[in-house]
């Protein structure tokens, strides 16, 4: 996968990412409105398979999936962070979103050109001529990753009555 | 070690850092010769992932005994997923469903979310289906749901909540609650802990609300997939209400689960409230010696009133850096900060005086029993005479959803537990968090005051 990278800082929290006085729209209508409160721009001039690329804590705060559902929506194809709340990185694996840990994430700057291979944690800036390592998603995990998320796994494990 | 085990281990596989993946069901005898020193999360994982010993860092498999779900994370979502699937749920018996999000609806569209939880529960066979009576971390608690030792799985965050009675406790999300739901199983990575260790007294006028924000900023709140052990003299000598802040706002350190070792103060309030204590619920505490990541001590006696400003919990300090800051209006609410406790803290503060011109309180209480047990005690009439506006018993405009939303520009000091951008109305809205006496002194004073010389004793009816 590749496209534009994203760039925002520590501690972007689900409230910015889907706001809660929003949260009776419809998936699409909502996800208009993601990051508008740090970036009023970014929901209409992201593109499908874009990055979003953040500092620490990525997610933190409430359990609201519609925090991942809304970068899904909006084609976002992987979060890359130096670090994620737990919450959202359960939610963003479980609806097939990759989220890699990256330490090295801060050196990605708005507008680069990045190819990012999550199965394999590896992340090509084109822009910089550099190649980051994220941390791999955890074997247990990498399943579902591959299966496209939570649902499609129960799915293919035979969960259907 | 007994043979048995070296054909288990042999058809296990590896996890990715070359440790066996502990599963549900495996022969406990395997294990038992385990003696090392253990956390209360180590202990409460292992009895949920079926008897092995696990270490920080083991990838468990772990069987759910209560399912907790709301109506803005819970029915709404499971209901096209479980039709995608074709699946049914597991076990209504282990669900919990309250709807306390979207109380009461104020719109078609928040009508529509709350008939399809009513009619979800009703068609799947929900009995423990709690219709606009409270907030689901006070439901839990309330009607005597929560035993200690077992594995509480909720769709909120806020979950942790529950830990305050020595049940690991986590939140989690919608699609990972559907496949609790449907499995009746969940997986999590056995969290390193962090032991606080909180001695002394809490001065007059300082709450665990006080401690909480201190801790917010002391730990930060990036502690992903940690586990927080809260203990010493200062939490034993407290009420259930205050622990469970404690426990709520673990949800803030961006803990996992936070706990608290239960004692005959737990025990009390679990019989208190028809709940069943279990076999040996003195016997759920972290061994000494225990290998904590890190433990971390408190002096409560030291500790003064304290305010998160705009827009983090972490941003916290004494009051006095923020004295004199005015305020619009002051809100009781939550989980976390509306339960009688908080009221009867608020009622302190207020009895007597009226609310600042130009000021307005507002008081959702967290359950509608809480709403109940205030009028009886006299706790209501002092805020309703001090002018307070009394709204539903619901997460309110603590969740952005519901009475209460601030305009562009105006600033609200809160009871609730996360002061983010934009969380309560407008994003150009200023949020301070305080505990219930702070934010009554600022409903009083008409900005951010040092509760401590307001404070009267408590008056109840007779």
């Amino acid at each position: 996968m590749s496209g534009r990278a994203f760039v925002f800082g520590d501690n972007i929290d689900t409230d910015v990412l889907a706001p809660g006085y929003l949260m009776k729209l419809p998936a699409d209508e909502l996800a208009r409105h993601c990051l508008a409160a740090v970036d009023p721009a970014f929901a209409s001039t992201v593109q499908p398979g874009d990055f979003v690329v953040a500092g620490a804590n990525f997610g933190l705060g409430s359990s609201r999936e519609q925090a991942a559902v809304s970068l899904k929506t909006l084609g976002v194809a992987a979060v890359i962070a130096t670090g994620f709340a737990r919450i959202f990185y359960r939610n963003a694996l479980n609806l097939g979103l990759p989220a890699l840990f990256c330490d090295a994430a801060g050196s990605i700057e708005a507008g680069d050109r990045l190819e990012v291979d999550p199965v394999a944690g590896q992340i090509i800036n084109h822009t910089r001529n550099q190649t980051l390592a994220a941390r791999p998603i955890p074997a247990h995990l990498m399943d579902m990753v591959r299966a496209g998320g939570l649902v499609a796994q129960l799915k293919a494990r035979g969960m259907a009555a | 070690m007994l043979p048995d085990c070296a054909k288990w281990y042999k058809d296990r596989p590896f996890d990715q850092r070359g440790r066996h993946r502990p599963l549900v069901g495996l022969n406990r005898d395997c294990f038992d010769t385990v003696t090392a020193p253990q956390t209360l999360a180590q202990k409460l994982l292992s009895r949920a992932a079926g008897g092995a010993s696990v270490m920080p860092g083991d990838i468990v498999t772990v069987e759910v005994d209560l399912i907790m779900a709301h109506d803005s994370s819970g029915p709404r979502r499971w209901k096209p997923q479980l039709e995608q699937l074709g699946a049914r749920i597991k076990d209504p018996s282990r669900i919990v469903i309250v709807s306390d999000h979207y109380v009461p609806a104020v719109d078609a569209e928040s009508a529509a979310i709350l008939k399809l939880t009513r009619d979800f529960a009703h068609e799947n066979g929900i009995a423990r289906f709690h219709d606009m009576q409270g907030i689901c971390h006070a439901i839990l608690p309330e009607k005597g749901y929560l035993r200690p030792g077992i594995f509480v799985a909720g769709g909120d965050s806020h979950t942790p909540h529950a830990g305050a009675f020595g049940c690991y406790a986590a939140g989690f999300g919608a699609t990972d609650m559907l496949g609790i739901v449907v499995t009746g199983q969940t997986w999590t990575i056995v969290p390193q802990t962090i032991r606080v260790e909180i001695d002394g007294t809490l001065g007059d006028g300082v709450a665990a609300k006080d401690i909480m924000l201190v801790l917010c900023r002391e730990l930060g709140m990036d502690n992903a997939f940690k586990a927080i052990e809260f203990g010493g003299s200062c939490v034993r000598a407290m009420s259930m209400a205050e622990r469970m802040v404690l426990a709520n706002m673990t949800a803030e350190l961006g803990g996992e689960t936070g706990l608290i070792e239960p004692d005959a103060t737990t025990v009390a309030h679990i019989r208190a409230h028809g709940g069943d204590p279990g076999a040996d619920p003195l016997g759920w505490t972290a061994d000494p010696g225990a290998p904590y990541e890190r433990v971390v001590r408190l002096d409560a006696g030291t500790l003064e009133p304290h305010v998160a400003a705009p827009h983090s919990p972490a941003n916290s300090a004494p009051v006095s850096a923020h004295l004199g800051t005015k305020v619009d209006q002051a809100y009781i609410g939550a989980c976390v900060g509306a339960k009688l406790e908080d009221l009867q803290m608020a009622a302190r503060v207020l009895a007597g005086r009226k609310v600042a011109t130009g000021t307005r309180l507002l008081v959702a209480p967290s359950s509608s029993a809480t709403t109940a047990q205030a009028a009886a005690d006299g706790t209501l009439a002092v805020l309703m005479e001090a002018g307070a506006t009394l709204l539903p018993s619901g997460c309110g405009a603590c969740a952005g959803m519901g009475a209460g939303l601030l305009a562009d520009g105006e600033t609200c000091i809160s009871s609730t537990n996360r002061n983010f951008k934009g969380r309560m109305g407008h994003a150009g809205a200023s949020v301070y968090l305080g505990s219930p006496y702070t934010v009554a002194a600022a409903a009083v004073a008409g900005r951010i005051e040092d509760p401590r010389p307001l404070l009267q004793p408590l008056r109840r009816a007779a």
